[in-house]
């Protein structure tokens, strides 16, 4: 443990862009789990005779079109935003690995039909697909994790069906056979482990695609549902305002859309580095 | 010598399919002979040694002692019980798995790269013996012990251990559940000299103190002569000579082990390049072979009429030497070593 | 500059050193390496895993990994010097003059081009065919390394061929240019024996034929014994002993060629007599390496075994030993 703990520091302090996506992302953490508590307005209170005020120093991002103000709105959507995506990432990564494991490692109708399953998944054009789910089913917060779960899935179901089929021939499995292992515990306890490096890796960045699927659901109106903060809905009531003149509606939350999704991106990057087993001694 | 073997196979075959599908039909199915009707016996404390080459189905004829996979036909008798018909899914419940235990060739591969040498070692115990706790923690360092194996090493990863570490740990993991009988294959091919030799005796000196018996496949014959007391030799899914080891190797009689030997280089003996036994051409297809045709036919010296009619069977030319051809002739082959007697030139009948 | 074949010797390494640059350190390689080879001769490197006798070889052919670094020493090769020579000398010297057949022979070959074709390729790069000549003269090729039907398998592709057929072809795209050096890096290991004899026999043959001299790199003393007239023993980057093959095996001087010789099971070993080498390498990291790497695991170690420089016994008739308490 301590030394893959003295190689992660080694891979971070040789490495300043992926320090600096960890600190970001403490950053957010630290917004979505503490924010809500320390923001200086209420993100629901409106006051129309403040009504789109840019940024000063009372209202250090301005306030939208019914007095509420952007700065705290950010914080407190940061919250919905990454739970949406922890969550629905969380869904895809469990389920799919569970399944691609099957996949690679049974091989035979399990594989078949799995592939299938997955094949019609990702015959969609997936933020279609998304869109499709939360229309037919509702715009409930719940829907939207399951959508964005959905069409997440088949990225853990391939990555875990081909690192699966390259192990099962592997001399450690035979030797797990001889040792009186059962088939589940093979796939369990011996190939999961030696997967889940490029799992983790793969989590971090399909967080960032989760965010936007949520985001741009809520941004075309089938996300979450005013007055909630999130980002998407922010930045879809912030466009109409741009051509006015009042760019800071939209322009805080693409910010902070944008520097999540670059975060978690950088932190994949980094994560590969620090699980990659080529780079340890 | 009449106890009975500690494990006796006969009839064994083992054929994989071959199904070309022609739309929805099948073609007539053809199949590929890994194992061929292969028949030996393991006796208590013996350790028996299996050369061939590529192809000739010694992995898959390892594979189905240690009950990994299933046999198509034939009866594989372990102590006296019939283990074959036990599903390879299923025979790790029994109680026999931990009596046939394997040690792998590439001990790098056979480990899981995730775990701690103790855990490696720990598996089979708490599978087979269900041990747990301070019972497991003491046989772990027992065998470790056992092995050569500083405790201190039980904690590191195999990428943390050298070739020679990485195959003790796979000795040590194979021994833990106290078998009776061990599988070697190929257990120092990876390694350097210097450390061959080390792991050699440490499986000798096991042997000994643990009362096992070994099935020792190795492509190094004179690795093989170190250690076994008997010798089978392989081709194309047969056993075309067995017999005790020095006895094979001083004077061998089926063709194809006369051409292995004199393939071998010696240290110190340069004149075995002349007397090289050539076999030109590349082994049969192993899919679908004649039944009825000789496996070395085609390439062998010493080809009659019989050998493309009817296939040779195992049989006994000398006391305790079985030999699968229609004319069996021992001859000595001259090495560097003390002078030998001259043995007669046999030639049966087929 | 081009390569003079008749220079005696044809290839003279001496005092090469080579070390790596990597991310836990700089591992010191090659540590002062010097032999000589005849023209016509064959020489065996002999030497466990980590002894540096592929860096070497690599070093010949100027095929070294990038983070690299000669740090002393000269490769002299037929009156050329190939460390220092122009890039492009260097490229008409690599295949026409001196040639490399690597372990593992399906991997070294292009997947996905037909053999034929890659010989033809070589043929073209280097000999004084024209493009009409070369596929006619890839078939002669492949018929000198007997490989059967010769024109049908022009076409074939590495995967389709055995691991024997694989290195043959390797042996026709070595030699297709005549080399005057053949660098065997393993050649068989991986192959079957029956195999392995073959394809030595087949060195052996075609390089007596053109009077080629050989440069064997194994970790298989035996195999050196049956197919070289000198061996050269390597130990964790330094050349431990040299001579020819009989005197080695019948009186080695070095206390690591005597153990190496004991270690390895021949006709008449017996396991009890097996003998088995102390210790392990040094770290070649250190910066603080005594002057005979082997010391460490040697009886026959003191003081003056740690200090540079290291002494080299020479007796002529091609011996040479680098220890302080020679056998």
């Amino acid at each position: 443990m301590t030394e893959a703990l003295r190689h992660a520091r080694y891979v971070l302090a040789e490495n300043p862009v992926t320090l600096f996506a960890f600190a970001l992302f403490t950053f957010l953490v630290l917004c979505a789990v503490a924010g809500p508590s320390l923001v200086p307005y209420d993100p629901l209170a409106s006051d129309t005779a403040r009504a789109l005020t840019g940024p000063s120093a009372s209202h250090l991002f301005g306030t939208d079109q019914l007095g509420r103000d952007i700065f705290s709105r950010i914080i407190v959507a940061t919250r919905v935003d990454l739970g949406i995506a922890v969550t629905s990432v969380a869904l895809a990564f469990a389920i799919g690995t569970l399944l691609g494991i099957s996949a690679g490692y049974f091989g035979g109708w399990t594989d078949r039909i799995i592939g299938r399953v997955v094949d019609t998944i990702m015959a969609f054009p997936l933020f279609v697909l998304a869109m499709g789910i939360v229309a037919a089913l509702g715009n409930t917060l719940a829907n939207i994790v399951y959508a964005t779960a959905i069409i997440n899935l088949p990225i853990y179901a391939r990555l875990a069906r081909t690192e699966a089929n390259v192990r099962r021939e592997a001399g450690f499995v035979e030797a797990a056979r001889l040792c009186g292992n059962s088939e589940a515990r093979i796939v369990l306890g011996q190939v999961l482990p030696n997967i889940m490096p490029l799992m983790m890796v793969q989590v971090s960045l399909t967080l960032g695609y989760a965010i936007l699927n949520a985001a741009g659901l809520s941004f075309i109106g089938l996300g979450v549902r005013p007055p909630t903060a999130e980002w998407g809905i922010m930045v879809a009531d912030g466009a109409s305002f741009i051509v006015s003149g009042e760019w800071w509606v939209a322009f805080f939350p693409g910010l902070f859309l944008m520097a999540a999704v670059f975060c978690f991106n950088l932190m994949g990057d980094g994560l590969r580095d620090i699980v990659d087993p080529r780079m340890r001694t | 010598m009449l106890t009975a073997p500690l494990l006796e196979v006969s009839g064994l075959r083992k054929l994989y399919p071959m199904v070309a599908a022609k739309g929805w039909r099948r073609a007539p199915a053809s199949s590929l002979h890994a194992v061929d009707g292969v028949g030996l016996t393991i006796g208590k404390g013996e350790t028996v040694g299996l050369v061939g080459e590529s192809g000739c189905g010694k992995s898959t004829l390892v594979r189905l002692l240690a009950r990994l996979i299933d046999p198509s036909a034939g009866t594989i008798r372990f102590a006296g019980a019939d283990i074959g018909t036990v599903p390879a899914r299923r025979f790790g419940r029994g109680k026999e798995r931990a009596h046939i235990q394997m040690v792998f060739q590439d001990a790098t591969d056979s480990l899981n790269p995730r775990f701690t040498a103790f855990r490696a070692i720990a598996d089979p115990l708490r599978r087979l013996s269900r041990l747990t706790g301070t019972a497991l923690r003491a046989r772990v360092e027992e065998v470790a012990r056992l092995t050569g194996l500083p405790p201190e090493l039980l904690g590191r990863f195999p990428h943390q251990l050298s070739g020679g570490q990485k195959a003790r740990v796979g000795i040590a993991r194979a021994i833990a559940v106290e078998p009776r009988l061990l599988i070697l294959d190929e257990p120092t091919s990876a390694l350097d000299v210097s450390v061959q030799a080390v792991i050699l005796q440490l499986l000798e000196d096991l042997k000994q103190r643990l009362g096992l018996s070994y099935l020792f496949v190795s492509h190094d014959l004179n690795v093989v002569r170190l250690l076994c007391d008997r010798i089978l030799v392989m081709y194309l899914g047969h056993i075309v000579e067995s017999g005790p080891a020095e006895a094979v190797f001083a004077a061998p009689s089926h063709p194809y082990t006369k051409a292995l030997l004199s393939a071998v280089p010696s240290l110190g003996n340069s004149a075995t390049r002349e007397r090289r036994l050539k076999l030109p051409g590349e082994p049969r297809s192993p899919i679908d072979p004649d039944p009825n045709v000789c496996p070395l036919y085609g390439r062998c010296f010493q080809a009659t009429d019989a050998c493309k009619t009817t296939m040779p069977a195992l049989r006994e030319v000398m006391p305790a030497r079985h030999v699968a051809c229609h004319l069996p002739a021992l001859e000595a082959v001259p090495r560097a070593g003390p002078p030998l007697e001259p043995v007669a030139a046999v030639a049966l009948r087929g | 500059m081009s390569v003079d074949r008749r220079a005696v010797p044809l290839l003279a390494i001496e005092d090469l050193s080579i070390e790596f640059r990597t991310r836990s350190g700089v591992v010191q390689a090659l540590d002062s390496v010097g032999f000589a080879i005849k023209r016509g001769e064959t020489m065996a490197l002999v030497g466990e895993s980590g002894s540096g006798k592929s860096v070497t070889a690599y070093a010949v052919m100027g095929i070294l990994d990038a983070a690299a670094r000669v740090t002393q020493g000269s490769i002299v090769f037929g009156g050329l010097e190939l460390l220092t020579v122009e890039r492009k000398v260097l490229d008409e010297v690599r295949g026409r003059e001196v040639a490399i057949i690597f372990q593992n022979p399906r991997t070294a070959l292009n997947p996905i081009r037909p053999i034929g074709r890659q010989i033809a390729d070589i043929l073209l790069r280097h000999g004084n065919v024209t493009a009409a000549q070369a596929p006619a003269r890839a078939i002669e090729m492949l018929a000198r390394v007997r490989i059967p039907d010769p024109k049908r398998r022009a076409a074939a592709y590495p995967f389709e061929l055995s691991g024997g057929m694989c290195q043959r072809v390797m042996i026709a795209l070595a030699l297709a240019c005549e080399p005057a050096l053949l660098i065997a890096d393993e050649p068989t290991t991986g192959l079957d024996i029956t195999t392995q004899a073959v394809i030595m026999d087949l060195i052996a043959e075609l390089a007596s034929a053109h009077n080629m001299a050989t440069l064997l790199i194994t970790h298989d003393l035996a195999l050196a014994a049956e197919y070289c007239d000198h061996i050269a023993v390597m130990h964790a980057g330094q050349i431990v002993e040299i001579a020819p093959k009989q005197q080695l095996f019948a009186s080695p001087r070095h206390p690591y060629t005597a153990k190496l010789i004991a270690a390895t099971p021949g006709d008449t070993t017996r396991l009890d007599t097996l003998a088995a080498i102390p210790g392990g390498l040094p770290d070649l990291r250190r910066v603080d390496l005594p002057a005979c790497r082997y010391s460490a695991r040697c009886e026959r170690q003191s003081d003056d075994c740690l200090v540079p420089p290291l002494p080299r016994h020479g007796h002529g008739d091609g011996r040479l030993v680098m220890c302080q308490h020679p056998l």
